[in-house]
């Protein structure tokens, strides 16, 4: 705990740097679920260790001290760690806006109750497709009447209730379905999630990706079932950026925004950053959250624009999208100071349309390779 | 959607507002969300409390900063909190 006694008492801010206002907690990296598209990285099985509940504790308190508010307690199935409640309830008492992000695996009326005394402000429940039959395959798990019964008591009990679906090849067909569900379970938000392609998306890409036909049948499906719902239900699209000439704004801006800590303590700028090489992310028991956001070379990495290169340095859109996402640059072009690729401007872009081609062919041939569920095994094969 | 100018209004159970220290000023927080409010948005939210309708609340708000005609400026805020989900009425 070396990093305790080089805390700082003030919580003062560097020049130019803005404070966190979201943290997301990834509790643990155990989970039931098998998703093939898991936003963790494929090397998560190396990472054992876990954060005590006295750091989490802490974290949660330095953080909210430098302006955090929203808290995201996430995983993995945050709900397979014994002190979820405890830590709810710590993170009530600091005055955060709490939300449980869950597969709802686990999740039972009694606890539903205990987190709601704890201050938990709202549950998100992620299902996967709108049939059990392929919420079953794709979560790698028996689940789907469980999620839905969730849904119903997150509801009798009060919270906002807020289902997220990620979109993929597999499940696109039933976007109506999946509307008319969201509908019937009483959803106050539906996050719509179009499959971003990293960690476990990444590596099953070529089985994920839809066609542009297909984007474009489902997102006018969810287009006018907005208009139709608007006042009652909120709905959330994530936009598809392989579909984009434009890339998005990753993370509000690096360093501005989100704060990640990963189960072991890793302190992320974002929850893919883990990909990416030398960012030497310093981890929370080793420092305060003060000295990571303001000090650390991991949150200084790409701050501003003094790190782009061309087409970006001259780029008059470049405080707009900030160069896109570096994990997609990375992952795509083999260097993280690349613009990212989904950007017209890239010289690098015909891999977007290469990545969009090689997936189209996978869905045409007969014998498809079959999906690599996110699994201990299948994270020590790959790592 | 328009105030009912005879129902009391009331601050949505599935949303919060609350002072933030470190940003200095309230905010509404809800589900992966927050809006920052101004002074004036934040006094008139934080009447909405189930008990009073809106010419209570445009008559307190007039009174307590000594001034008049407040009523167009109030109930066009209170008719965007309304379709935002900030507040309801029965």
């Amino acid at each position: 705990m070396a990093g305790l006694t080089k805390t700082n008492p003030t919580t003062a801010l560097r020049a130019g740097i803005t404070p966190p206002r979201w943290l997301l907690a990834e509790l643990t990296y155990a989970c039931p679920l098998q998703c093939p598209y898991c936003a963790n990285p494929i090397d998560y099985a190396k990472y054992q260790s876990e954060l005590s509940t006295e750091d989490w504790k802490r974290v949660l308190t330095q953080a909210r001290k430098m302006g955090a508010v929203q808290l995201g307690f996430s995983g993995g199935e945050p709900l397979t760690r014994k002190d979820l409640v405890e830590l709810v309830k710590h993170a009530r008492d600091l005055g955060y806006y709490s939300n449980l992000i869950t597969s709802g695996y686990g999740l039972t009326e009694e606890k539903i109750i205990q987190l709601k005394e704890a201050g938990l402000d709202h549950i998100q429940v992620s299902i996967q497709a709108s049939t059990q039959e392929l919420n079953d395959h794709i979560a790698g798990t028996e689940s789907f009447e469980h999620k839905k019964e969730v849904a119903h008591l997150v509801k009798k009990h009060g919270y906002p209730m807020v289902l997220c679906v990620v979109i993929h090849r597999e499940n696109i067909h039933q976007m109506a379905q999946i509307l008319a569900m969201a509908e019937e379970l009483g959803a106050d938000y539906l996050e719509l999630a179009n499959t971003q392609y990293y960690g476990w998306a990444h590596a099953n890409r070529d089985l994920l990706l839809p066609t542009k036909e297909q984007f474009e049948q489902a997102e006018a499906i969810a287009q006018a079932f907005k208009e139709k719902v608007a006042g009652k239900m909120k709905i959330y699209y994530v936009v598809p950026d392989f579909y984009e000439d434009r890339p998005k704004a990753c993370m509000n801006g690096w360093g501005t925004t989100f704060l990640t800590i990963a189960p072991d303590g890793v302190a992320l700028p974002c929850h893919s950053a883990r990909e990416l090489p030398g960012l030497d992310c310093p981890n929370v028991n080793d420092y305060s959250i003060e000295e990571i956001w303001n000090e650390s070379k991991a949150f200084n990495f790409f701050r501003g624009i003094e790190w782009m290169k061309e087409p970006c340095r001259s780029c008059d859109e470049k405080e707009k999208d900030f160069g896109g996402c570096h994990c997609q640059a990375y992952l795509l072009t083999g260097d993280m100071y690349n613009a990212d690729p989904v950007c017209s401007k890239s010289a690098d872009h015909g891999v977007i349309q290469q990545a969009i081609d090689s997936a189209a062919r996978s869905a045409l041939t007969v014998t498809e390779k079959p999906l690599i569920f996110r699994n201990s095994k299948n994270s020590r094969l790959l790592s | 959607m328009t105030i009912n100018p005879e129902h009391p209004i009331k601050f949505s159970r599935t949303h919060r507002l609350q002072w933030e220290e470190a940003q200095q000023k309230d905010v509404i927080l809800y589900p992966e969300g927050m809006v920052e409010l101004n002074q004036s948005s934040a006094e008139i939210l934080k009447l909405c409390d189930g008990t009073r309708n809106l010419a209570q609340i445009v008559s307190e708000l007039e009174q307590k900063f000594n001034t008049s005609g407040l009523t167009n400026d109030i109930t066009a805020f209170l008719e965007v909190a309304l379709k935002n989900g900030w507040i309801n009425q029965n």
